[in-house]
């Protein structure tokens, strides 16, 4: 399992990049969101891959050991919320910027070839 | 309600932000209103937290948010260093303040929302005792800033604005994933229990922590703006509105602020053979490169934004090399220079917002410069020499003002006598000579360099500027922008006949940074550390 997630990541994080480095928006922006998925999976497995376990203790709280990290999973709620907010807010420039410049390249070219 | 201060800070300009939102645009002066009466509390407040946390033998303030202990629950804590760097945010603003009345506020809106929260953001950073509430309050000040950074919109801005966001989101992933690996190697985030348990990491994860450190570092390095990190931030300030890139100017220190305090908590002289000192090489050097680089681009700029954000990178560079050798005396100057530094690099983008904005038209406000004559050509601005002694100039007011302003800036900003600058620059290189290291006398020399050069480029940007075109035609200056600059030039100069206390605390507060114990029992009692 960690192998196939850590492949996951990698590959994500590796066409995120890039992707981020291509000149038009549309590729930054999807490049900015593989690395977010990459880097939101990468928190999540921080604490330890566990098939099945609980991350909230029951009743009677028993051996510690057997529950999972919940603490990672708080983390990456607070990374999700946070990447979609500020990835929709680049979306908006990015669109203003359409309209003002009438192109869609970040890279300060105007796309005539 | 005293150990209520160190909230305070964070909790009242989001309160007055979420205010001013609810009153709306059109009620610009209650609006206004609310700002100036949040930024006189500001100010007050820090003070007031100042004074407490530099009482004689004060521990830190640690305010714990829903009294969970410290390893659990979020606490936030202010030793003198973040007491500093509070105080000095609340007053750039409430100076900013009077600037922000003028005509360029009606561009765009909710301004004065978005510079709440801005100082919100900014607070919290400086106040958080861990590093996942420093990520969420980066967030939340990097978000105020986009806003900001495009207020006025503009094609030039809008694109300027893209790369800084674009910019900033990678960066805001590197701290994520250098979060997440020191979290997962030690299992905490809070920073006092990270500096009691880094020195007992085991070998085999140590390196993983390092690697975690490193991406961390390299997140605020790009908010410092290290070469080769830091290209986005002349174009990006230069284009951004006056009163904004004044406020910016603040933003580059805060990166600094973080590495400062993480550099010297984290990877002191107390974090064990294998740990102490870890990046203080790379800031060194790496602070060393910027420094050069943004002296070159000093004396490259054609435009009076582009000059003033290549004078945020020399100071960022000069910051960085200084923290980078982790000495005590070194680290006092450090922080009188950032105190400086700032305060006369948020009046010259004051200075140039005023020199360049004539009429409505502001799509594209900075002044430029006349390119370097080519050998063999005939000088261009011969009118300099041969209008000599025929006719009395006649300088008005606001221009002689505006003159005035512009030299103080230069004298400050490369740090000549008499004005603190010189004091400020002092305090930074006399310890630097003590030191044998090669590495200490080459940033002496790059710094005492990087002075001239700015003389340079400042002195030939004034001449053409103020005396070259007699004839140019300034635009008209009103009196509320212009107090905005004398208040931050006044407060430089207050620094200059008054600056026995001030450094005296600086030196407290570097002595104090260097000796984490304090900070490490003021947050867990308790805890088992060498003092």
């Amino acid at each position: 399992m960690e192998l196939v997630l850590a492949a996951a990541i990698g590959i994500l994080a590796a066409s995120g990049v890039w992707l981020l480095l291509r000149p038009r928006s549309f590729q930054v922006i999807i490049g900015l969101t593989l690395i977010s998925y990459a880097v939101n999976l990468f928190i999540f497995s921080i604490g330890g891959l566990r098939t099945g376990a609980d991350p909230v203790l029951h009743e009677v709280a028993g051996n510690v050991a057997q529950y999972t990290d919940p603490l990672p999973q708080a983390l990456v709620l607070t990374a999700i919320v946070i990447g979609f907010a500020t990835t929709a807010l680049f979306l908006v420039v990015l669109l203003t910027s359409r309209g003002l410049t009438g192109n869609d390249h970040v890279d300060g070219e105007d796309g005539t070839p | 309600m005293s150990q209520h201060l160190v909230v305070a800070p964070i909790l009242l300009p989001l309160l007055i932000a979420a205010l001013q939102l609810l009153v709306g645009e059109k009620r610009r002066r209650t609006a206004l209103a609310l700002s100036i009466a949040s930024c006189v509390a500001l100010v007050l407040l820090a003070a007031a937290l100042l004074l407490e946390v530099s009482a004689d033998g004060a521990l830190a303030a640690v305010y714990r948010i829903g009294d969970w202990p410290a390893r659990f629950g979020i606490v936030l804590v202010a030793d003198r260093l973040s007491a500093l760097m509070v105080l000095l945010t609340s007053v750039l603003a409430l100076a900013l303040l009077p600037y922000a009345l003028g005509r360029w506020q009606h561009r765009g809106g909710h301004f004065q929302p978005l510079l709440q929260f801005l100082l919100m953001g900014l607070n919290g950073a400086f106040l958080t005792g861990d590093l996942f509430n420093l990520f969420v309050f980066f967030e939340v000040l990097l978000a105020a800033s986009y806003g900001l950074a495009l207020h006025g919109s503009g094609a030039r801005r809008v694109s300027a604005g893209l790369h800084y966001i674009a910019v900033n989101l990678t960066a805001s992933m590197l701290f994520l994933l250098g979060v997440s690996l020191i979290f997962g190697v030690t299992g905490t985030l809070n920073m006092a229990a990270l500096a009691e348990l880094i020195p007992h990491v085991p070998e085999r994860t140590r390196a993983l922590l390092h690697a975690g450190a490193a991406l961390l570092g390299v997140a605020f390095l790009i908010k410092t703006a290290m070469w080769p990190l830091g290209f986005w931030l002349p174009r990006t300030y230069a284009a951004a509105a006056p009163a904004v890139a004044a406020m910016f100017a603040l933003m580059t220190k805060l990166g600094i602020y973080v590495l400062l305090r993480l550099g010297l908590l984290l990877f002191g002289a107390g974090a064990g053979p294998a740990s102490a000192h870890f990046g203080s090489a790379w800031m060194l050097w790496g602070g060393m490169a910027t420094l050069v680089a943004g002296t070159i681009g000093m004396l490259g700029a054609r435009d009076l934004g582009k000059l003033a954000g290549y004078n945020v990178v020399v100071s960022a560079g000069t910051l960085l090399g200084a923290i980078g050798l982790q000495q005590s005396a070194v680290t006092a100057g450090a922080l009188a220079y950032l105190v400086i530094s700032t305060l006369a690099i948020a009046a010259f983008f004051l200075i140039a917002g005023l020199l360049a904005s004539d009429g409505d038209d502001d799509t594209d406000d900075t002044l430029s410069l006349e390119p370097y004559e080519q050998p063999g050509e005939t000088p261009a601005n011969e009118s300099l020499y041969a209008q000599e002694d025929e006719s009395r100039v006649v300088i008005p007011a606001p221009i002689a003002m505006l003159g005035l302003s512009f030299s103080a800036c230069a004298v400050l900003l490369a740090g000549l006598p008499p004005l603190s600058g010189f004091l400020a620059k002092f305090a930074l290189l006399a310890p630097m000579l003590d030191d044998a290291g090669r590495g200490a006398q080459l940033l002496f020399a790059l710094v005492v360099a990087a002075g001239f050069c700015t003389v340079t480029a400042l002195c030939r940007a004034g001449i053409q500027i103020f005396w070259v075109e007699p004839e140019r035609i300034f635009p008209k200056v009103r009196l509320t922008e212009s107090v905005s600059v004398a208040l931050l030039l006044g407060l430089c100069l207050l620094l200059t006949v008054w600056p026995e206390r001030p450094l005296h605390y600086l030196r407290d507060t570097a002595a104090q940074l260097h000796a984490p114990g304090n900070y490490i029992h003021a947050v867990l009692p308790g805890a088992e550390v060498a003092p």
